[in-house]
């Protein structure tokens, strides 16, 4: 009881302290409860298909800011890591009858080799080169994919694979349990001291090396990391759509993450999260102007650019919280002075 | 015998193209370091400029060319004046602005147009019998104007001040600016000259292809691979590069079983090949560190 008691006060403090002394934190908590209890408002099977989906493609936009925003390896063909989750979860589900639990991780596992594969080489290459060659990966395998259509099924994809869940609900659960599981882990992963590494890499790479750190090995670490994530989306995503085609490859696919990622900004982790969760939904519902759909989403994206290049999250953090010039904690922008060290703030 | 000379013209005509394609990609990424991924998106639309302007207004194909480059080194211009300058200094950005102004080139034709596939005849009909294949006389007018526009490019890039002014931007953009040259307009000289390439390049291979608003997806590709391989900002090697993979794919197309499925994965993958040899491409100048 003392204990229940206990954890209840700390939780009581750490709200009051930590959480709503700043604005972007209630916004995460709001957005994690309003997620989670979306099925408890609305049972309207359209809007859990279109947050099903968005959770899952939340997940592989966060999976390339994790890889391309980090470490600064441009990946233009993240669809691979994609395609290599669903194909491969399908496969196994379909030949080797394993339940979605088990080939959702496989396909990821399948994903990281794959990263592993594309990693080895082109990580003697860098910037343009490399973004340029990893464009060409999930062209290769999408030839392999036509050419050999008796396992891939060519261009029809694999259908009649498992279901995720029996209901929409709870289907809808897995894929956002999944999402804010495993964007937690990636924001805690930046976080840490390989994080640290990852955003030196980017700076500068050759002072890491010259600080006896080997960069390939984190490089290639980001790469199996990223693909591994993706795979798990990849594999989520056939399950949840019950086939797994050539479109999860498709180039417009690896651009499409990219813009997701770089419209959010970049360097963030919660920011792809959240470009995914304001286009994907608005590109569904633009749906009844079906012609202008993708013209209307290039607009808004170009648009939105020209005011704030650094991407549409981190223009929204910098307006509504300030950094302390002397011991760099954010405050909310209404506050004259820093919360934790009381200098003035302008 | 036959076969062989399939695949000689073919390798030529498409080396042709993405020589061009790659050459003008390559000309604006060493001057203002824009990857361009609407290139290729510029040519699609010449494509359908000549359509407009010959089938449904009638003129002679060849006001269709000029009419085509002209509006598009134009639309060109606009594009980079409007959409990418104001951003230039972030990268990403720039990358994903011009891959949104390609989507929405290909949307605004796929809504004129409707998604049907359409076809433009040649500038001149008939053809020419080389060892008993057929050889269109467009396929040959495709593959001189291509050598013939190269080797003006080249005359301009080498023998001009203008070009002296394009090479020294790329090479070093501080210097360049601090000798006297007006970074800017270098750039959007070059862009002009870059988006021209792809108009060209447009309005010489129609008739020889299908047009339709994903038209762009397939060069695009072929012509960052063409880049890579030759190595970034070098000319020599996007031509050479550009021939290379042309070949590549000519030859898997008439060779092998699915080829036509395989033709990208082979040529994408002789230039991974490449790579693995020589990182920096085949005659990569290894830039200098950005200041």
């Amino acid at each position: 009881m003392d204990l229940i008691l206990f954890y209840s006060r700390k939780l009581f403090t750490v709200l009051k302290n930590e959480v709503l002394v700043l604005p972007s934190r209630v916004v995460v908590v709001l957005f994690f409860l309003l997620l989670l209890l979306l099925p408890v408002f609305t049972k309207d099977p359209y809007l859990l298909r279109i947050f099903t989906l968005t959770s899952i493609f939340a997940i592989l936009a966060a999976s390339w800011d994790l890889l391309s925003g980090f470490t600064g390896q441009m990946n233009f063909g993240h669809a691979l890591f994609f395609g290599v989750g669903a194909y491969g979860a399908a496969l196994l589900n379909l030949h080797g009858h394993i339940p979605p639990w088990g080939t959702i991780p496989l396909g990821a596992l399948g994903a990281v080799l794959a990263g592993l594969i594309i990693g080895i080489p082109c990580l003697r290459l860098r910037g343009t080169y490399l973004a340029l060659t990893t464009l060409a990966f999930p062209i290769i395998l999408m030839g392999l994919v036509f050419a050999f259509p008796n396992l891939t099924g060519g261009d029809l994809g694999i259908s009649g694979i498992a279901r995720l869940a029996r209901s929409r609900v709870a289907n809808y659960y897995i894929a956002v349990v999944v999402m804010l599981g495993l964007c937690t882990i990636m924001w805690k992963i930046t976080d840490s001291n390989t994080g640290i590494i990852f955003h030196a890499i980017r700076e500068d790479e050759l002072a890491v090396r010259a600080a006896g750190i080997n960069t390939t090995r984190y490089k290639l670490l980001a790469f199996c990391l990223s693909g591994f994530f993706a795979g798990v989306s990849g594999g989520l995503y056939a399950h949840f759509m019950r086939i797994a085609g050539p479109s999860t490859l498709e180039v417009s696919m690896s651009f499409t993450v990219v813009i997701w990622a770089i419209f959010g900004g970049i360097v963030t982790i919660y920011g792809p999260v959240g470009a995914v969760f304001i286009l994907f939904p608005l590109l569904e519902f633009l749906r009844f102007w079906q012609e202008y759909r993708i013209l209307m989403f290039a607009g808004v994206v170009l648009l939105i650019l020209l005011y704030m290049p650094d991407g549409l999250f981190p223009w929204l953090r910098n307006k509504i919280e300030k950094e302390c010039p002397r011991c760099k904690i954010r405050s909310i922008a209404t506050r004259k002075t820093c919360r934790v060290c009381t200098a003035s703030l302008d | 015998m036959a076969l062989i000379t399939d695949i000689i013209i073919s390798g030529l005509i498409s080396g042709s193209v993405y020589a061009l394609l790659a050459i003008g990609f390559s000309l604006i990424f060493g001057v203002a370091r824009i990857v361009n991924i609407a290139h290729t998106a510029f040519y699609m639309v010449a494509a359908y400029c000549i359509y407009v302007v010959t089938q449904k207004m009638g003129f002679h194909p060849i006001w269709g060319m000029v009419a085509a480059v002209v509006l598009v080194t134009l639309l060109g211009m606009i594009a980079y004046k409007f959409l990418i300058n104001p951003i230039r200094e972030h990268e990403g950005a720039v990358l994903i602005a011009t891959i949104a102004l390609a989507m929405a080139l290909q949307e605004i034709m796929a809504i004129i147009f409707t998604g049907t596939y359409l076809s433009v005849p040649s500038l001149i009909k008939g053809y020419l019998l080389i060892l008993g294949v057929k050889v269109f006389y467009q396929q040959l007018l495709t593959f001189c104007a291509a050598l013939l526009i190269l080797i003006v490019l080249w005359a301009l890039l080498v023998r001009t001040k203008l070009g002296l002014a394009i090479r020294s931007t790329a090479q070093d953009r501080e210097v360049a600016n601090l000798m006297g040259i007006n970074e800017a307009r270098v750039a959007m000289m070059t862009m002009g000259i870059s988006v021209g390439l792809a108009a060209f390049t447009g309005a010489i291979v129609v008739p020889l292809t299908i047009l339709q608003p994903h038209m762009w997806l397939h060069p695009l590709i072929m012509m960052m691979a063409v880049v890579v391989l030759g190595g970034l900002g070098s000319l020599k090697g996007s031509f050479l590069g550009a021939y290379i993979l042309g070949f590549a794919e000519a030859l898997v197309v008439f060779l092998a079983p699915m080829g036509a499925f395989l033709k990208g994965s082979v040529a994408l993958s002789v230039m991974i090949v490449v790579l693995l040899i020589r990182p920096e491409g085949l005659f990569g100048v290894s830039f200098e560190e950005e200041r």
